[in-house]
């Protein structure tokens, strides 16, 4: 299967890994003797010294050389996936949970190829992701060998930046630049393919090389022009609104913006990526916009004259008909890349930057300039935004088929749990509305596939983020649907005890193409029937499924039994928990904007369009 | 669409014009030429890319590019502040009934012959795009029978250097 064995030569005694300081600051291996190693030891040495801690993966032919040394590690504890894709989640479960780079690990041909999926997704959440393959012998490249696959030119338009590594020699470099490159700017993931031959091979360690990166200069300090000039709308606007994206989230900047927000009293709505970033239960957050944002956040947008977007990148999702979206708003635009700014929307003001460095340059320069502004209590524009928070608030039209409300069962899930816990959904209607229903305290508490839609992220990204927040009560919101697609890892959290609380909204169908074909295709439900469910014959039974792997399974059919079943799960912690929540499938998410149409169209419930004919300062046409 | 010419300070690594032509490819939009090469410092190579796109895509393209780690810089080159050349070579029929004639050409044309056999000629051009396509044109009717051409080489016109600062 593998080349034929590199050439013999003294191999140095495998010495135990030493410990590294936190951070892998240290700088070990003096240049006067370096130590000589494998390229596989070399592998598993810097991941050490870079302070990493846990790595997701599976072996396979040609990353085995790897593994090897993996198992004298200490300090990398490793997850024994139980499939590729579900380690690529879990790590960027971990990374969205912790803030650290997520790491993964798998073999060349399809191991490597399974990760495509969990790569593309870190791509679009920008997730740092440090996803090391191995890749067949540097001779058999290119001869269709065994489990041979280009994932370097398969991932190309899906990573920030990828390597494939022939020479030993260059491996501590290529990992260390991984990890600077994955983590640095707007993060992202970064894949390492290691040849077996050159695991196979020695080198060198040097630790203290510099990085070779000239064309990699992220800017984080936002230039002062920009920010006199963003401080000037900010000052003169009168229906302001920020628009927060996960760039918030990412960069760590909750604290910048809780500070920006209040002293200057301007309202404060949270895309998908970005909910948590600013507290739910604060009086100036209007919630999510967009598709399924509420009314009062998409009708602020609407009809703002001022929209500083931090970190958000003008998503479809969000914009709806792009023509429309808040066509009266000048735009601040704030972001780390480059490539966002102007990419959907022009920005009258664009800022490159960290957000962090962004808005606290902006307070600073509000306080110094623009004192008066501070002031500014905005009466007639709150007094708008209030009337649409207290007309319409996100609620839900209870059930009368006696089953669980969806909405009913998240809301109970994060009361009884909390803003510590960690929430991590799949794709479709229970995913929005756990965006919608749990109440999000803190950064980090809310893990979704955000750009991609990735079904199936729900269950490993959960199970990475436990791994990483030990100490955090951590649920998977699941689709039935979803579930069914990486549920294989309840197996790795019940052998490597990785106590999970599994909500699955069982609506027997894929709930959101269903809604879709309820509105916009007659009621014709092509294939979106799965049988989970109600009345249904119950393929596969979720709580037996629940019980086969070792978990805790209960079914709940009423909203009377919710609170003891979350309850009780919350109360397990020494083996995941899977509660098949049985709702009807007719239920719906509201507010939906429909996909195409402009957000003024927005519906509160099915056929309900709030009027804003008025309301609007300037007076809005019929 | 109009016609832009980029040139780009690249890393000389493989796979970095894959994953610059590839990023041009994924907006959809035609390579109308490329020449590529090494340049006085050493590991660094110079794109020269022709590209046929609106302005507004084509700053939104040339922001991607920059985020490629490989990519150390891009200028676009205007007609009035660079020197742009074309370089082709035409086998042409050429036996010895019209061979007089097709020298006659080449010399008008400041080109050059690079090769003869009995019955057709190589002809050497470099100039700007439109000489040598009004070359073409006049070579054409004594009938082509295979033409290749590099990508346009650009370079800005004065003292200063792409490379300028670009140094490791």
């Amino acid at each position: 299967m593998a080349g034929p064995a590199p050439a013999q030569t003294p191999r140095a005694t495998p010495t135990p890994s030493p410990v590294p300081a936190p951070g892998g600051a240290a700088v070990r291996g003096s240049r006067s003797q370096p130590e000589v190693m494998t390229g596989a030891q070399a592998i598993i040495r810097t991941l050490e010294q870079l302070g990493v801690d846990t790595v997701f993966g599976l072996p396979g032919g040609t990353i085995l050389p790897t593994y090897d040394p993996l198992l004298d590690s200490e300090q990398i504890n490793h997850v024994l996936v139980r499939h590729e894709q579900g380690a690529g989640h879990a790590a960027t479960g971990y990374a969205a949970a912790t803030g650290r780079v997520g790491v993964c690990m798998a073999t060349s041909g399809p191991g490597a190829t399974n990760l495509v999926t969990p790569i593309a997704d870190a791509h679009m959440d920008s997730v740092p992701l440090l996803a090391i393959t191995g890749q067949q012998s540097s001779k058999l490249l290119g001869t269709d060998a065994f489990q041979e696959a280009d994932i370097v030119g398969m991932t190309m338009p899906v990573t920030k930046h990828s390597f494939l590594v022939t020479n030993a020699q260059d491996i501590p470099q290529v990992i260390r630049s991984a990890h600077h490159i994955a983590s640095t700017g707007r993060p992202g993931p970064v894949l390492v393919d290691v040849t077996k031959d050159a695991q196979q091979a020695e080198l060198e360690f040097r630790w203290d090389d510099e990085l070779d990166l000239p064309g990699y200069r992220p800017v984080n300090r936002p230039h002062a022009k920009q920010i006199r000039e963003a401080a000037v709308l900010m000052a003169e606007a009168e229906r302001p609104v920020f628009y927060v994206g996960g760039g918030v989230i990412r960069s760590g900047a909750h604290k910048e913006l809780l500070a920006l927000a209040e002293a200057t009293n301007i309202p404060v709505t949270t895309t998908l990526m970005a909910r948590g970033a600013f507290p739910d239960s604060h009086p100036q957050h209007l919630g999510m916009p967009g598709m399924h944002g509420t009314v009062p956040a998409v009708a602020a947008i609407q009809k703002s004259d001022l929209l500083i977007a931090i970190g958000s990148r003008f998503d479809d999702r969000v914009t709806g008909e792009l023509e429309s979206f808040a066509p009266g708003a000048r735009v601040i635009h704030a972001d780390i890349d480059p490539a966002e700014i102007g990419k959907n929307r022009i920005a009258d003001v664009p800022i490159v930057g960290d957000a962090a460095e962004v808005l606290d340059a902006l307070l600073t320069e509000l306080r110094t300039n623009h004192s008066a502004a501070l002031a500014a209590e905005r009466p007639s524009w709150w007094g708008l935004v209030n009337g649409w928070k207290q007309s319409f608030p996100l609620g839900f039209e209870k059930n009368d088929d006696g089953l669980c409300d969806p909405q009913y069962v998240i809301q109970r899930i994060s009361a009884l749990t909390g803003p510590e816990g960690v929430y991590a959904a799949g794709v479709g209607q229970h995913q929005m509305w756990a965006a919608q229903f749990v109440e999000y305290e803190r950064p980090k508490a809310w893990l979704n596939s955000g750009g991609l839609g990735t079904m199936g992220y729900s269950v490993p990204a959960a199970m990475g983020a436990k791994v990483g927040e030990p100490d955090r009560q951590v649920w998977a919101i699941d689709g039935d649907g979803c579930f069914q697609m990486t549920n294989q890892e309840l197996a790795t959290c019940v052998i490597n005890k990785i106590p999970i609380k599994v909500a699955i909204i069982n609506n027997s169908s894929l709930g959101m193409v269903r809604q879709w074909q309820t509105l916009f295709y007659d009621g014709r439900y092509s294939h979106s029937d799965l049988n989970t469910g109600h009345e249904s014959v119950r393929v596969p039974d979720f709580v037996k499924l629940a019980e086969a792997y070792g978990c805790e399974g209960i079914r709940v059919t009423r909203n009377e039994e919710v609170d003891e079943a979350v309850q009780r799960a919350l109360d397990i912690n020494d083996r995941p928990v899977v509660i098949d929540f049985v709702v009807p499938a007719d239920a719906m998410v509201w507010p939906m904007v429909a996909a195409g149409v402009s957000n003024d169209h927005i519906q509160y419930a099915r056929d309900i369009r709030p009027d804003f004919s008025g309301e609007s300062e300037e007076g809005e046409e019929a | 669409m109009s016609r832009h010419t980029l040139s780009v300070l690249v890393e000389d690594k493989p796979g970095v014009l894959t994953r610059f032509t590839g990023l041009i490819a994924r907006r959809g939009f035609n390579i109308h030429s490329l020449a590529v090469g090494t340049t006085e410092l050493e590991g660094l190579s110079r794109i020269t890319v022709v590209v046929d796109v609106e302005d507004t895509p084509l700053e939104q393209v040339t922001k991607q590019l920059n985020k490629l780690i490989n990519v150390i810089k891009i200028v676009e080159l205007e007609p009035e502040t660079s020197v742009r050349r074309a370089h082709m070579i035409f086998k042409v029929r050429a036996d010895a009934a019209v061979r007089v004639q097709v020298q006659a050409v080449v010399e008008m044309f400041d080109a050059r012959i690079v090769d003869v056999a009995v019955d057709a000629v190589s002809v050497e051009a470099t100039g700007e795009q439109d000489k040598v396509d009004a070359l073409h044109r006049v070579l054409e009717p004594f009938g082509i029978k295979e033409i290749v051409q590099s990508g346009t080489l650009a370079i800005g016109r004065g003292s200063k250097s792409m490379t300028d600062r670009a140094g490791r």
